[in-house]
């Protein structure tokens, strides 16, 4: 294999880990973004979403399984996520330690009610027949890179997902809320924007993408109780670097994180790898506090 | 007809209790200015009228409905429109963005159809025309102003709640600024209740007064029947 072809491949693992990063940290960005809550059960939005889409798929069997069960999943998840904000992270919103607590409770609770459902071993989805090839180059300085179609399908599903989600917030009326409720959320109710439905709306969304993310770890593993738990870390290491609730901030943040990690396992082994990327987050943040975007300006702080 | 009644209306910060029972109607299609030195609670019982400072106590009524347990943006869409004082645009959103939001107030109100930011708007304002793509942080203290005012017109309000919309702005600005409130009153005819430093504007635009001290309000009247200087050792300094 050429060596040039290894690091193109290295390279293309670390940007579709970035893409499942993206996937679960945006919905962490966005809610602490606009409300400043830590969603500790973010993680198992991403697990609820790998068990709807083997549910799905024993329902629908066919090739399309897949695609139906990225609606119900991202459906799913928000459903739970949006009782989420209304039970819990509402009534504490003033209190953001006890909404840590809250929330990391309601994160056992969810993993324990999967392992009580579904067992503690996990469960396996089987990726469609048209998600089962790799393509491959056999000539040139490419020889030996092999990009499995699953990877190409997460890259695509992420950039959809992201491409959607930037849309929203710059492009409609509801983005526009989004945004003035995150700059002076006083102003924007005292203008007749219902700041409680746009926490909930947002909310609810960013547990449906992280839901839709848990389809696509589906694709790559078994699920299990706490397939979350493994993504979160990173996906908070990803809210952190990017400066706290910004949507470029966070797709930039992802990359650094997926590609730093793929590269760095060139090297050293995963565990060591881990380590690493605490270090480099921790030195990132000693040098630039407030992320890779600044969110709040000066002006937002008087 | 009444358009805005304070029964008894109480406010605190924590322990500290701003608003003691203050009692105040606004006719509808009246000027009403508040006055009072700094720190007497002038913006406190705005924005409590708003909906963004909670009542401690008391009633609101609006319009002949009660609204004391109606939350900010559900007055907004019962027809308060708000200015706040510091002018409060969104920085990092443009003019039109700012003027965009202000359309929430018009969500389910039966009265009014939305229709884009209304032209009356740009022109009490010209300026905003030109600065339309700018984003709001960027604006001078001026321009800021009118964009709040542009703002909350946006949402068709039948109440304008103003505080202290000439502070730190220069005269000339000032001076469009009044003309551009004189206008909303004839031409829109919206009830306005203004906080104004400035004795001299307050009275040649204002009907009535209100005098705070202290977190009441210690004197009251009609600024055709009493001169601005028989108030003015109770505002000044
Ligand atoms: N967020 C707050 N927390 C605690 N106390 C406050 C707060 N805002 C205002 N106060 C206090 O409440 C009192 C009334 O303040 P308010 O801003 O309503 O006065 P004002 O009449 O509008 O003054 P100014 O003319 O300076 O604008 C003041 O004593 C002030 O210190
Ligand atoms: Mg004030």
């Amino acid at each position: 294999m050429h060596e040039s072809a290894f690091l193109i491949g290295q390279v293309f693992n670390g940007i579709s880990v970035a893409s499942l990063f993206v996937m679960a940290a945006l919905g962490l960005a966005l809610s602490f973004g606009l409300m400043r809550v830590i969603n500790m059960a973010h993680g198992e939005m991403l697990m609820l979403g790998g068990y709807l889409a083997y549910l799905t798929l024993l329902v629908v069997p066919g090739p399309l399984g897949i695609l139906v069960a990225m609606p119900v999943a991202f459906l799913g998840a928000a459903f739970l996520g949006g009782i989420l904000e209304l039970t819990v992270i509402h009534r504490l919103s003033t209190r953001p330690l006890d909404t840590l607590l809250a929330t990391w409770g309601v994160s056992l609770i969810l993993q324990q009610a999967a392992r009580n459902l579904f067992g503690a071993i996990g469960v396996q989805v089987v990726a469609p027949t048209w998600l089962d090839h790799t393509i491959s180059f056999s000539t040139g300085i490419l020889s030996g890179l092999t990009l499995p179609d699953t990877r190409l399908f997460i890259l695509l599903v992420a950039a959809l997902i992201l491409g959607g989600v930037a849309l929203l917030i710059n492009k409609t009326r509801l983005g526009l809320y989004v945004r003035a409720v995150n700059q002076d959320r006083p102003t924007a109710a005292a203008l007749g924007v219902n700041a409680r439905l746009v926490d909930l709306t947002v909310f609810a969304l960013g547990t449906g993408v992280a839901g839709l993310a848990g389809v696509i770890l589906a694709l790559l593993g078994p699920v299990t109780p706490t397939v979350g738990q493994s993504y979160i870390v990173p996906a908070f290491l990803v809210v952190i670097l990017g400066g706290l609730g910004s949507l470029v901030g966070t797709t930039i943040a992802s990359l650094m994180v997926g590609l730093f990690t793929a590269l760095i396992e060139i090297y050293v082994d995963v565990s060591v790898a881990q380590v690493l990327l605490l270090v480099f987050v921790i030195l990132f943040i000693q040098i630039r506090p407030q992320g890779v975007i600044a969110v709040r300006s000066r002006a937002l702080e008087g | 007809m009444k358009l805005l009644e304070l029964q008894a209306a109480c406010a605190a910060y924590g322990q500290s209790q701003v608003l003691w029972s203050i009692d105040m109607e606004v006719e509808q299609g009246a000027a009403v200015a508040l006055i009072g030195r700094n720190g007497v609670g002038k913006t406190t019982l705005l924005n409590a009228i708003a909906g963004v400072q909670k009542l401690t106590g008391g009633h609101l009524k609006f319009g002949g409905e009660d609204l004391t347990a109606t939350p900010a943006h559900g007055r907004a869409r019962a027809g308060i429109g708000f200015v706040p004082q510091g002018r409060h645009v969104f920085p990092h959103l443009t003019v039109m963005e700012n003027l965009t939001v202000g359309l929430a107030a018009l969500a389910g109100r039966k009265a009014v159809k939305e229709s884009g930011i209304a032209s009356h708007i740009f022109d009490l304002f010209p300026k905003l025309t030109q600065i339309k793509n700018r984003k709001a942080g960027l604006l001078s203290g001026g321009e800021q102003q009118q964009l709040a005012i542009g703002r909350a017109l946006a949402g068709q309000p039948r109440l304008l709640l103003l505080d202290e919309p000439t502070e730190g702005i220069q005269p000339n600005v000032v001076q469009q600024i009044e003309a551009a409130l004189r206008r909303i009153r004839t031409e829109l005819g919206v009830t306005i209740l203004i906080v104004e430093q400035y004795l001299d504007f307050a009275w040649s635009f204002a009907e009535a007064y209100h005098v705070m001290q202290r977190g009441r309000i210690i004197r009251s009247g009609s600024t055709a029947m009493e001169s601005a200087s028989e108030i003015s050792h109770l505002v000044n300094i």
